[in-house]
């Protein structure tokens, strides 16, 4: 078990350190001077207060949609629609914060149900075609997170947008709704409170609970876990409204905490960004923050260089590709495996 | 440097050296194993269950690299690191498992990698030529245009010794080849094997059925625990030896049933007129069946006549198309198999890899998958881990589980204690029926002995089980009584076992003799059927 | 006539919906072709992409359509090898394989694309070619049909002709035949000396030509430029046109036409007083619906239980 653990890291370790030397000869192609663009790259997030907060808020929302993506694929399933559902989540946070009027923290809470709840729509549509018609969630999930982008960029345009700003944005929410911000230098607010909450509420439900147990017996093996008597149509469903809720929630969060009003055009990409940590967090919640603080840090740093340096953000996909492949590549550094497994058998061997 | 080998009088065709295969896991499947065979033999590879029988012609076939060792054919070193290299060498193997795409038709498979082509198109007529000639050639008879997934098991296997002789081997290897076959069957398939070896072919004959062994074999090679233990001339050993020297001990080959009680119990089990289509076939046809308290219904067949649909059936897997079934008085007709098992229902599946275990998961996580939501191991909501582990520690005595801790993952223990891992959870839970599905598939004698132990224990406290087997030696030195399955059918019903030939059976097996339908049920249920 | 029905039943309509079909056809053949080898291609969706912007770039700096094209073609391929690299010998999980290209692809491309041109959006600044459209003789002067398949850019008529060849290429020659005994029983292949592997790897790189075909389409056919994201789903959509039509190339063209024509349909609807982002949702919806329809139907008749 141990060997395991320890094997798992050095894996993980070595896959990161290929895919940062794959980014830097990339950088070296198109770059007049690369060493000094990929040191942006490494230390930007560490140059300003500004900068590191900038960093930490990046992982709130990122710790949302690993979360999300790490209980749908506890249980098994390939739903790629925490994008979507962050997207609507924060939509429908947008519209509760307009349009609602109540006391502030009632307001918040409101607001934050608001986009669980839509969130929560956007992984039950997958969940229901498959549990009641075995349609692919895969491919479901992705119809559905354009179908979440085109309805949400209609309700902004049409029924929530501001017509004195200049640019398409909506209404400002209301200032209830807010959760509030520590300090003027930096952004980081009060949803991470809320975030702690739920890495510890997915947590607890995963390992501790009855309905966590049937998820994760139902990700392990779905014949077992048929077999054993659990209702893995129902779990499959439950799992993905679940992983909806958390992700519409991260999305409310992030209106409510950052932005105040809503001005994205396009899905900001925090949902596939969520399988990536599922990956390096191996599924478990409690990892899920510190992959999504490592993340938020690759992204950071990639703005930082684009900002300083001749060599466009997007560089850093390249490198979260690679980390997805090597990470989840079962040969990789197999053999090496192998060969500690043989020692270790003829060890025993000659000790009996 | 290594040593050549000796040339010998008697000429080894084959000669495997020092193989040593450690798998990913940790198992040492063998170790340091020598083997010799002589051209023009059938020589038989023994050992229990997990011997290493099947990994060293996996080696040999180049389907597993060995960790050390050098193979040697007609006294040449050969490197064989792909089933390519072994059939270029004349190796062909007869896989336990049926090495046959189920879509493509005989032919198809027949000539699949090397096939007759016009250019780059295939030349179907010319395989179906090809797949005739060589049936006429060595008698044995296959429809080239028959699909694979419309032809029996016996057909099947034919099809695997064609393939493997239209590469031209001289070395076969089968691969317990009789496990599927009926009586009659596994007679032909032995006429033909000797007429092969009449033609000057050698075959490996792998299996632990020391009777065929005997009546087949010119010699044996004994495996026990990945070593070789000694290959000896057949005619000059006996049955007995052999066992001693694939166990280490004499055997008790045969389980002792369970004593009938003087009253007859309650019935726990009822399916009457059972129907299922799959696939357009008619799967289950019409089978009734009860199972009272305190015996054992045993069901013989050939695997694929409707056994594993009906275990499903029963179990709520799969649904039924027409049918009832009744468990201890309770319609579970149509039922999920939660509310099946919540009836007193428990099931030892024929797959324990595929549904027994989530290999991955823990000891403790295996055992409380049907009680995950039941006092003491939860609340209804939240798990008590103190009684996860409780009871994981509890069982683990119990049924005698080999492990380091109940947090060892199910998948890096052996086939015997996995299914000891099955065991323990699905009769821990005082079951009023059980459905045993090949309950003893695939584990050591030892673990076999305990599984039969459990069961007649089980029943002789009263439970109700139904007994599902293709070793017919087992299913019928076990049930108290006895139905035989054929195309999805129940043909034939005994209520005393005791006396019954196994040659009898085999006929009804293999559908050449049936009972009344009438008559099985209404002899089965005691009373005619309302 | 209500004016968007007489327009459904214009020849041009039909013309357009073969336009707008043709790279879902290509991506779903390719789709087909993986999966009967035995792997799911859920990368189509990246292959395209990086096979339309490799296009544009390769044409623009040659001055050639056709090298354009080969570029594309070249840059599917190795996508194709990529994925079978990472999945067939490094034991990748396709599915997460597939998501790691696709992520690569999406914004790779666009790194890409500000290093060549400067500029994240489109690629308008780059001098690329399109690949021409054909008149086809006779066929062109009977009427409606000729207004249909008489005048189309030379790539859909490759499309239409592809659909034939991978029919007869996995149904009529020896590949074909060991490529779906490969994808139905390795094992079986394996044991009989076929190198699954190799026949996979070649399964993907043609998938990935095909679905570089299709990107291609988009980019130098379609429109003449490439912008960002320009396949929104294309490659998906071409899945469940596989799922749609049985796994089978003729199928697939049908299923690809059903969503050709929703497609089409909604470029038509623009015209109307509804919302832009209801109708550029029709696909996508169309998709979902039938996906669904469809499973539910496969499930009654195969009674297929959870996998």
């Amino acid at each position: 078990m141990r060997r395991n653990a320890w094997f798992e890291l050095l894996r993980t370790g070595v896959a990161i350190a290929a895919a940062l030397i794959i980014g830097f000869i990339v950088t070296s192609l198109v770059s007049e001077s690369p060493a000094e663009a990929f040191g942006y790259f490494l230390k930007g997030p560490f140059t300003s207060i500004r900068r590191f907060g900038s960093f930490l808020e990046a992982a709130v929302p990122l710790t949302f949609t690993g979360l999300a993506v790490s209980l749908v694929f506890s249980a098994g399933q390939f739903n790629m629609g925490a994008e979507g559902q962050f997207f609507i989540g924060a939509v429908a946070a947008t519209a509760a914060g307009i349009f609602l009027d109540l006391p502030p923290v009632i307001h918040t809470v409101a607001c934050l149900a608001a986009g669980m709840v839509a969130g929560a729509i956007g992984g039950f549509i997958p969940g229901i075609l498959k549990a009641r018609w075995n349609a692919s969630e895969l491919v479901a999930s992705l119809m559905l997170n354009y179908v979440f982008l085109k309805l949400g960029m209609y309700l902004i345009t049409y029924h929530l947008r501001d017509p004195s700003a200049g640019a398409l944005v909506s209404l400002p929410l209301k200032e209830s709704s807010w959760l509030p911000q520590f300090t003027r230098t930096t952004k980081l607010h009060a949803g991470v409170f809320v975030m702690f909450l739920v890495v510890f509420a997915c947590y607890y439900f995963l390992y501790r609970t009855s309905k966590g147990y049937e998820a994760r017996m139902t990700g392990q093996n779905i014949s077992f876990a048929r077999y054993s008597g659990i209702p893995v149509l129902k779990v499959m469903l439950l799992i993905q409204v679940l992983g909806g809720a958390v992700a519409g929630l991260g999305g409310a969060v992030e209106m409510l905490g950052i932005y105040r009003r809503f001005q994205w055009q396009a899905s900001p990409g925090y949902g596939f960004d969520g399988v990536i940590i599922a990956i390096l967090a191996r599924n478990n919640p409690l990892l899920v923050p510190l992959a999504a603080v490592f993340l938020a840090y690759l992204r950071v740093g990639a703005d930082v260089m684009a900002m300083y340096a001749d060599v466009s953000a997007e560089m850093v996909s390249i490198i979260q590709a690679v980390i997805i492949l090597l990470v989840t590549a079962e040969a990789f550094l197999a053999g090496y495996r192998h060969r500690l497994t043989l020692k270790e058998v003829k060890q025993r061997a000659s000790a009996s | 440097m290594r040593a050549q080998a000796q040339p010998q009088a008697t000429d080894p065709i084959l000669l495997m050296k020092g193989i040593t295969k450690v798998y990913p896991n940790g198992l040492v499947a063998n170790s340091n194993v020598t083997f010799e065979v002589r051209k023009g033999e059938i020589h038989a590879l023994v050992g229990e269950n997990g011997a290493g029988k099947t990994t060293l012609m996996k080696v040999l076939f180049g389907l597993e690299k060995p960790d050390e060792g050098s193979i040697f054919i007609k006294g040449e070193e050969v490197r064989i690191s792909s089933p390519n290299d072994a059939i270029r060498y004349g190796v062909g193997m007869v896989h336990q498992h049926f090495m046959l795409a189920p879509s493509l038709t005989v032919a198809e498979n027949i000539v699949l990698g090397a096939e007759p082509r016009k250019g780059i198109w295939f030349d179907r007529k010319r395989a179906e030529q090809v797949c005739k000639e060589l049936s006429e050639k060595y008698g044995l008879h296959a429809e080239p245009a028959a699909k694979i997934k419309d032809v029996p098991v016996g057909i099947r296997q034919r099809v695997e010794i064609l393939k493997a002789l239209m590469r031209g081997s001289d070395i076969l290897v089968l691969d317990e080849p009789t496990a599927v076959l009926t009586p009659q069957e596994t007679d032909e398939l032995f006429e033909a094997l000797k007429s092969l070896k009449a033609m000057g072919h050698t075959i490996i004959f792998i299996s632990h059925k020391l009777r065929e062994v005997k009546e087949l074999s010119d010699r044996v090679t004994v495996l026990r625990s990945g070593k070789v233990i000694g290959t000896r001339d057949t005619d000059q050993v006996t049955v007995e030896e052999i066992s001693r020297m694939m166990v280490g001990r004499d055997v008790v080959l045969k389980p002792m049933r369970p004593k009938a009680t003087g009253t007859r119990g309650e019935v726990r089990l009822l399916a009457k007129n059972l129907n299922l289509v799959q696939d357009g076939t008619q799967v289950l046809k019409d089978v009734t069946l009860q199972v009272r308290a305190g015996e054992i219904l045993g069901i013989a067949g050939v695997e694929g006549n409707g056994q594993v649909e009906l275990a499903e059936v029963i179990t709520g897997l799969s649904p039924c198309d027409s049918g009832e079934i009744w468990v201890c008085g309770q319609d579970a007709t149509g039922k999920s198999p939660g509310e099946i098992r919540d009836m007193g229902l428990s099931h030892i599946p024929q797959d324990r890899m595929i549904f027994g275990v989530a290999s991955n998961a823990s000891i403790s996580e295996n055992l409380i998958s049907t009680r995950y939501d039941k006092r003491p191991v939860s609340n209804g909501f939240s798990l008590d881990i103190k009684a996860v582990a409780k009871l994981g520690q509890d069982l683990i005595s119990r049924f005698g589980i080999k492990a380091s801790s109940a947090q060892q993952a199910v998948g890096t223990l052996s086939g015997g204690n996995i299914q000891k891992v099955v065991i323990a959870r699905e009769f821990s839970t005082e079951p009023k029926v059980i459905i045993a599905n090949q309950p003893t598939r695939g584990i050591d004698i030892g673990a076999t002995e305990s599984v039969h132990k459990y069961l007649v224990d089980a029943t002789e406290s009263g439970t109700a089980v139904l007994l599902v087997s293709a070793d017919l030696t087992e299913v019928m030195s076990l049930s108290n009584r006895l139905i035989v399955m054929y195309e999805g059918q129940v043909v034939a019903y005994f209520d005393e076992v005791q006396g019954l030939e196994e040659e009898e059976i085999g006929l009804y097996m293999l559908g050449l003799k049936r009972q009344e339908p009438d008559e099985v049920t209404a002899s089965m249920m005691g009373r005619p059927v309302e | 006539m209500h004016p968007l029905l007489r327009a459904v039943f214009s020849a041009s309509f039909a013309a357009s919906i073969l336009r707008v079909t043709t790279p879902v056809l290509f991506a779903s053949l390719g789709a087909v072709v993986a999966d009967l080898s035995g792997v799911v291609n859920i990368a189509l969706e990246g292959m395209m992409l990086i096979s339309a912007l490799m296009g544009v770039i390769a044409s623009a700096f040659t001055g050639s359509a056709w090298v354009g094209f080969l570029a594309g073609v070249a840059s599917g391929i190795l996508m194709g090898l990529v994925l079978g690299y990472f999945h067939l010998k490094l034991k990748t999980n396709v599915i997460l394989a597939g998501i790691a290209l696709n992520l690569l692809a999406a914004e790779g491309t666009v790194f890409l694309l500000y290093a060549v041109a400067h500029d994240k959006g489109v690629s308008s600044s780059l001098p690329s070619k399109v690949m021409p459209e054909i008149q086809i003789p006779i066929i062109k002067d009977i009427p409606v049909i000729g207004a249909i398949i008489g005048k189309q850019n030379v790539l859909t008529y490759l499309a239409l002709i592809a659909v034939v060849m991978i029919y007869l290429f996995l149904y009529k020659t020896s590949f074909g035949l060991r490529l779906r005994a490969v994808g139905e029983n390795p094992d079986a292949a394996d044991s009989v000396g076929i190198s699954v592997h190799k026949v996979q790897f070649i399964a993907l790189a043609l998938s990935g030509a095909l679905a570089g075909m299709g990107g291609v389409h988009l980019s130098m056919g379609y429109v003449s430029w490439f912008s960002r994201n320009m396949t929104s789903g294309r490659g998906f959509i071409a899945l469940a046109a596989k799922a749609l039509g049985r796994n089978h190339p003729i199928g697939a063209f049908l299923a690809s036409l059903l969503f050709g024509f929703t497609d089409a349909l909604s470029n038509y609807m623009q015209s109307l007083r509804v919302p832009g982002e209801f109708i550029q949702m029709i696909p996508y919806v169309v998709t979902l619906v039938v996906l669904a329809v469809y499973s539910g139907r496969q499930l009654k008749s195969g009674r297929s239980s959870n996998e």
